[in-house]
Order: structure tokens, then sequence, then C-alpha cells
């Protein structure tokens, strides 16, 4: 084991005053503003962490309006990614697509969002039906948007409808305004648009702080990947920056809304905001919290310095880094796009958090970046991170080890509005094609898109942004390229099937499942698609041997994937759970689950609401959500067991080099696991022979995963697990269920 | 021979915890670690020795994600 070391003498010397300013034509596109709707309203704060009232747009008929949080709303789904699915179930019918104009995209941001006394308390969710999914996707992102919305007056925003023209949302919280205006000169990508929006809603320059733009970029317009930028004014850079929600095309969403930006101006932030019922105890944990940091950060993720970024060489080390669309899971070149790299990249001298009183501050940024391709070629930009789904989906993934242009690539990502996770993994699958054949030059419209090149690579985003060539292509995500090349006769329809990781219609994020049957279930047994925040288990279960029976892998898979969904109900970042632990842990029963940690959630969450739960309440609480989202899939025609297919590259090798990467490793697992010998048998024969075996464990897993959250083996939610959960009190969701019983 | 998260590995005379780190490539900073079912503090893994036929449990935390 080797701890890295800061050495602040290494820090690249930045000049990052010298960035580019894009408030030139403030001015011009301030005036080509009409106002084409304004209204009035009573701003208020929240109590005990809610305002009590959410707000709605109807970007098409220009209907401005209050809803009523009511107790059943506060009961069943608290608040975050719960108030959004609960629109969203509202808002649309069965045969409701992503484009049509009753889709939503709902942003909540849960009651303990807005604290400023504990690490990571200023998140929203955002819902919407997803363009590549066809069911609820929901985004967890920081920023300042989320907690000035709710300190405006609301506790969450529903957008509806379709405008026929480019429009901007503005929520004056100090001064009670919203307003719809038409914005037909506004710049198009996030990282001008929103620094001009920033300067042109703040009354002055204290004010900057105040304000929040969300927005995305041209890609958006042209890919069904689109996300959603939420920014943040960084006070001692004097810039924007941002946080994205990421998942499942929601900017395109947005775009499709011809929505340009939100912009909320929301009062000064304090730290009794919430007016939360038990001050003291907040008070309390968070003090607590914020020494074991400073304590003990410096020795285990260092996630002040580093970010997410930390973890980019420790996955490399256990061969679980992807590498080449997930064949590989380690690369010789990573010590290039490392965390030792990124803290000398890095600004150091700065606190980098996404909300106020985060003592994580694990938003790094890379200042001093000049361009060298695309419309913005030669300016000189501040992008955040690296985080390590970046560096691992966009360089690694993609053989791509040039840390300059890994940051390229990150901030065009960003100012298009790309989710870099899906970027990642596309990419990668058409480099994979690329290499075996099913894709040429030809066919690619001339991109050279081999392993590591990283200018095609470029160039492919930038056609995705101006909607042209290939990158039109690829925009519309992995599973519709599958059919695409399959349409075209381009290759094996099994080989492309099996290495194109998505599943529901998202892509895969950047973990290695194949050795970690926990984590395949991980990936593919969630709601919205194979993202990391339901279960990481591949610690336990494949480095740690915690669990080694189906019904371990199912305990893990029902209690992980509610703790992290409680999350996105209430407010709260992942990180400061389990990023930092304190000193003891160790010692204490469960050390995996962080017990102190979980209480500080279960005080946080009683102090502020004045509701006392306990640690099994928190499960309880996300169970609903969680049982209601799968009825909702059902609703929408998944949501079943064969909608939770996994590709074969996420159980096992497909291909003979990536066995041969292996061999002892699986060969050992025919003999101990299968209780065959793999003497004299061909490595395609032993190929054949781990795809049933790993096939039929997976459809264990299933199995034992259904049964244990209290669903049939077809995969829906019994009548019985409704009641326990009192979701029965909604006869549209029984009367979903009752139809797959 | 020890085993180590149910997997054999050669033992050595003066065997510390440091030294099954090192030759399990067990680069995680956040790690729970008992040598037969003992509790072993960060801070002894250089001076712990390990026992022929000791059972090692490293749990590394979750982290991640």
């Amino acid at each position: 084991m080797s701890q890295l070391v800061f050495d602040p003498s290494k820090v690249m010397d930045i000049d990052y005053t010298q960035r580019t300013d894009y408030l030139d034509g403030l001015a011009a596109i301030k005036a080509a503003h009409k106002v084409l709707k304004e209204i009035t309203y009573t701003p208020s704060l929240p109590d005990k962490g809610y305002t009590n009232r959410t707000l709605y747009v109807n970007v098409g008929s220009l209907e401005i309006t209050e809803k009523p949080v009511t107790q059943q709303m506060k009961d069943v789904f608290i608040g975050g990614r719960g108030f959004g699915l609960y629109h969203l179930w509202n808002a649309v019918k069965p045969t409701t697509r992503w484009n049509d104009p009753e889709n939503e995209i709902i942003i909540s941001p849960g009651p303990v969002a807005g604290m400023t006394q504990y690490a990571g308390t200023g998140k929203s969710l955002v819902v919407s039906l997803s363009p590549q999914t066809d069911i609820p996707i929901d985004s967890n992102v920081g920023g300042f948007y989320g907690p000035l919305l709710k300190f405006s007056g609301f506790d969450g925003l529903e957008l509806q409808g379709k405008s026929d023209k480019d429009i901007i949302l503005f929520i004056d919280g100090v001064k009670g305004i919203i307003r719809i205006e038409e914005a037909p000169k506004d710049p198009v990508d996030s990282h001008v648009l929103a620094e001009v929006l920033t300067h042109m809603y703040a009354e002055n320059e204290k004010d900057l702080p105040n304000i929040s733009v969300v927005s995305t970029g041209a890609a958006a317009e042209h890919s069904l990947i689109g996300m959603l930028n939420f920014s943040f004014y960084d006070r001692r850079r004097k810039c924007v920056r941002f946080k994205q929600a990421g998942r499942g095309g929601i900017g395109t969403v947005f775009r499709d809304k011809r929505i340009r930006a939100l912009v909320v101006r929301g009062p000064k932030v304090a730290g009794d905001l919430n007016h939360p019922a038990d001050p003291e105890t907040i008070a309390k944990t968070g003090i607590k919290f914020h020494k074991e940091m400073r304590e003990n950060d410096g020795t285990q993720c260092m996630m002040r310095r580093n970010g997410t970024a930390h973890i980019v060489e420790i996955m490399d080390a256990y061969d679980l880094l992807p590498v080449h669309n997930f064949q590989y899971g380690s690369h010789p070149d990573v010590h290039k796009i490392d965390s030792s790299y990124w803290q000398q990249r890095c600004t150091q001298h700065t606190v980098d958090g996404c909300w106020y009183g985060c003592s994580m501050a694990c938003a790094k940024g890379a200042d001093g970046l000049v361009l060298k391709t695309g419309p913005y070629k030669g300016d000189m930009v501040t992008v955040d991170g690296p985080e390590y789904e970046n560096a691992a989906g966009l360089g690694s993934n993609c053989g791509v080890f040039d840390p300059d242009y890994l940051l390229e690539l990150n901030f065009y990502c960003d100012t298009y509005g790309i989710c870099t996770i899906t970027y990642g993994t596309l990419t990668a699958f058409v480099m994979e094609c690329y290499q075996r054949g099913i894709l040429n030059q030809e066919r690619t419209g001339g991109l050279e898109m081999t392993w590591g090149n990283a200018e095609a690579d470029l160039e492919m985003m930038h056609q995705m942004a101006r909607g042209e060539g290939f990158g039109k292509i690829a925009g519309l995500g992995v599973k519709k390229m599958k059919e695409y090349f399959i349409k075209q006769g381009w290759g094996d329809p099994q080989l492309i099937n099996d290495i194109g990781m998505e599943n529901k219609g998202l892509e895969y994020s950047q973990y290695m499942s194949k050795e970690s049957l926990a984590q395949q279930g991980g990936y593919a047994l969630t709601n919205k698609g194979p993202q990391h925040d339901e279960a990481w288990l591949i610690f336990m279960d494949m480095v740690n041997k915690q669990l080694p029976t189906f019904e371990d892998k199912a305990e893990a898979l029902y209690y992980f994937p509610l703790f992290r969904t409680w999350f996105g109900l209430n407010g709260f970042c992942k990180l400061p759970w389990n990023d930092v632990v304190p000193a003891d842990n160790s010692s204490q029963p469960e050390a995996h689950k962080v017990p102190e940690h979980v209480q500080n959630y279960v005080d946080l969450f009683s102090a502020t609401t004045g509701i006392k739960i306990s640690k099994e309440d928190l499960i309880i609480q996300s169970a609903k959500v969680y049982n209601f989202q799968r009825v909702f899939n059902i609703r929408m025609g998944k949501g079943l067991r064969l909608h939770d297919a996994a590709p074969y590259r996420s159980l096992g090798p497909v291909t003979k080099e990536e066995y041969e990467s292996r061999a002892e490793r699986y060969d050992q697992q025919i003999i101990t696991e299968m209780d065959l010998d793999p003497a004299g048998k061909t490595t395609e024969e032993k190929m054949a022979m781990h795809r049933q075996w790993r096939t039929e464990r997976f459809s264990k897993l299933m199995d034992s995963v259904y049964t244990r959250r209290g669903w049939t083996l077809d995969g829906v939610p019994t009548l019985a697990r409704l009641k326990e959960l009192g979701l029965d009190a909604f006869p549209e969701v029984v009367e979903v269920v009752k139809q797959h019983l | 021979m020890i085993v180590v998260n149910e997997e054999p590995l050669a033992w050595h005379p003066g065997m510390t915890v440091r030294d099954v780190l090192r030759a399990r490539n067990y680069r995680f900073p956040m790690l729970v670690i008992h040598v037969n079912d003992a509790l072993i503090q960060k801070t002894d893994y250089d001076t712990t020795s390990i026992p022929d036929g000791a059972v090692v449990k490293v749990i590394h935390l979750i982290s991640g994600g």
C-alpha cells in the first residue's frame, strides 16, 4: 500500500486571471430580451426545511402557478427525486414520450438541501422522461440553483410545455418576480451563456454569488445525450463554474422545450435559512464532521487535494479501471492521468466546494487551459475536474492518456451540454467498433477512431455540437447506434450487442463489473439504468469476499440502493458518507456502512424537519420512492425482468483477447466454480463455458434480488410490498401492478 | 501459507501486515484489517507480524461511486 503524498512545490504555477472574457456582447444580448410574461409573488424561506409550495411553469402557454406541498407528498416522497417522480407521474401518460409537451423537467433540492453546517448539502435532483430510455431519469447535481430556488420560496420547479421561441425563466427570490423572457441573441454554449447571464441578472458585483444559471449547450440540440449545467459563482477566481445533471439526456429535453436557461436570484446565503427544528444538533454534527475531515482526509482519500480522481490509480491497481471499452482493467500509461498529475495541474491554493460549508471541497478546478480545437480554439478557460468518471470515461476507456486533451474533452462536454460518462462510454464503443472493422473511415466520414486518437475524438464531439456527420449518429447513444449499425449490416449483431455497454438505453458508468457479480446487479438491476449511484459493491464482493452467497449479494443490492436513494430525496451529496471515515470506524460493527455517518444523517434529517427517524426509517423512506419508481417504469412499458438484461461485456469476456488477458483467473474458475476441466479446451470453448456459467448466475442473482426486494420473479413489486410501504394509497399505482401479477 | 480474503498467500517468517498489502497490491487507503479476528490499527501495519496459517481479512471500505 502506498499513499500519495502532496508536494506543494510541484503544483503548476498557472495565472488564472488571464482567462478569456465573454462579456463584450452583454448589453446587446440584454437589449434583445423581451418580456413574455411576468408575475409577482411573495418570497418565503423554508420552515423546517420545506417552503411548502412548488412552482409550475408551462413554457408553451406561459402559465405560472404555485402548487401546495401536501403532507402526503412529504410523508411518502420526502423531496428531491421523490417530488420529481410524483410530479412527473401526474404530468404524463403511459404513451408520453420525451419530446411530447406534457413531459416535464422537475428540479427539487429536498428538505435538508441548503444547510451550510455539514458537508455535501447543496444537491438537487432533476427528473424527466429520458430520450435515451423512455422511462424516468433522475440525475443529481450540485451548484447553487437548487438551494437558491428553495430560499426563493419553492421546494421544486416543474417545467412543462414547449415554447416556439428561445426563452429564459428568471426567478427573483428577493424581489418576488417570476419572468419568462424571449432570448433571441443569447449565446448557446454554457461557459459563455452562464457567464453572461450571471452578470446580466446580478444587481452588482456583490450579488454575483446569489445568481445561479441552469443551461446546456449546442450538442443538446442535436443529440439525445444532452445534460444540464448548474452554475455556481467562484468568488476567488471571479468566474462561473458548473456541476452537471448529466445522465439520461435531460439537456435534450430542455432544448426541445426551447428553454435557453433558468436563472435564479436568491437571497444572500446564511446558516439558518432552512429554519431547522433543532439548529444545535445540526451545528454539533457539522463541527464533528469538519474536525474529522481536517484530521483524517490527508491520510485517507485526500478529497480536498484530488477530488474523486484519487481513485484512478486505485482502480488501475485493482484491475477495475475501464480500458478500451471495458475490455481490460489497467493500462501502463495510467500514471499520466492519475491523481499525482491532477494535484499538480489543478489549482490548490483555494478551497473548491460546490456549495457553502462543504469541508470536503472536492470540486477541483484546472485553470489556464488554452484550447487547441473547436469554436473556442485559442481561448483560455477554467475547467472543472476531471472527476474520476471523466478521467476514466474520456481517458482510459478510450485510450486517451494525454491530460491536456482529456481536459479539453472535459471542457467541450461541459460547454456543449454533453454527459461526460455517456460520451466516454459511447466513444469507447465507437473505437472498439473501429478496431473490429464494424466501422471504418468511410462509415465515420473520415474520422479515424483509433484508440487514443484524441483529435478525432474531439472532432466527433464538434460534429455532435454542429449536428453533422458521424457525430450526429454517435449522439444517438450506444443503444440506438447498435440498432443502426446492425440495420446497416456493418457487423455481427451478437458482437455489436455484446460490446455496446448500455442497459435500458443508458450507457454504463466507468467501473469494470466483469469480475463482480454483485456489481453486475448493481448496474443492471437499477431503476434508471447503469449508474454507480445505486450500489458500488466491487470491493465488498470481488476484493473483500464479503458477499459469498446469492442471498448476501441480494441483501447488499437491497440495502445500498435504498440507502443511496435517500441522499437524493434530501439534497445530500454521497461523497461525505464514505470518502472520509471517523478514526475509530474500523472498530465499529459493519464498518463498511460507516455507522457514525449513517447516524449523522439520521440526526440531520430529524433536526431539520423535526420528524424523528431511525436508521431503519431512513431505508423505509427510500423504499417507498424506489418502488414507486419501479412501478412508474412498468407504467411506461418497461421495468420488467427483460429490461434489466445486461450486455455480456459487463458479465464476462466477449473476445479471445479479453479471455487470454485473464486466462489464469478464468481457467481456475472453470475448475473451482464450474467443477469442469479446462485442459485441452480451446479458448473459444472455454469462453463458451464461461458465457453459460456467467449468464446463468446473473439470472440466479436476479431471482434473489427480486425476492429480497419484495418483487415477483418478473421484477414487479407485489401488492403486499406496496401495502407494506403505504403505496396502496395510490389506486393508479396498484392498477399498474395488477396488470402484471 | 496464510489465507487473505479467502485466497492463499505464501507466508515467510517476519511477514508483516504491510508485506501482505504489498504482496496483494492493496493500495486503497481506507482498510479494516483483522488477523485471526484481531483488529490491527493502521499505525501497527509495519510492526504486526503475521503467524503462519493466519486468516487475514482486509476489508476495503466502499468509497468510489
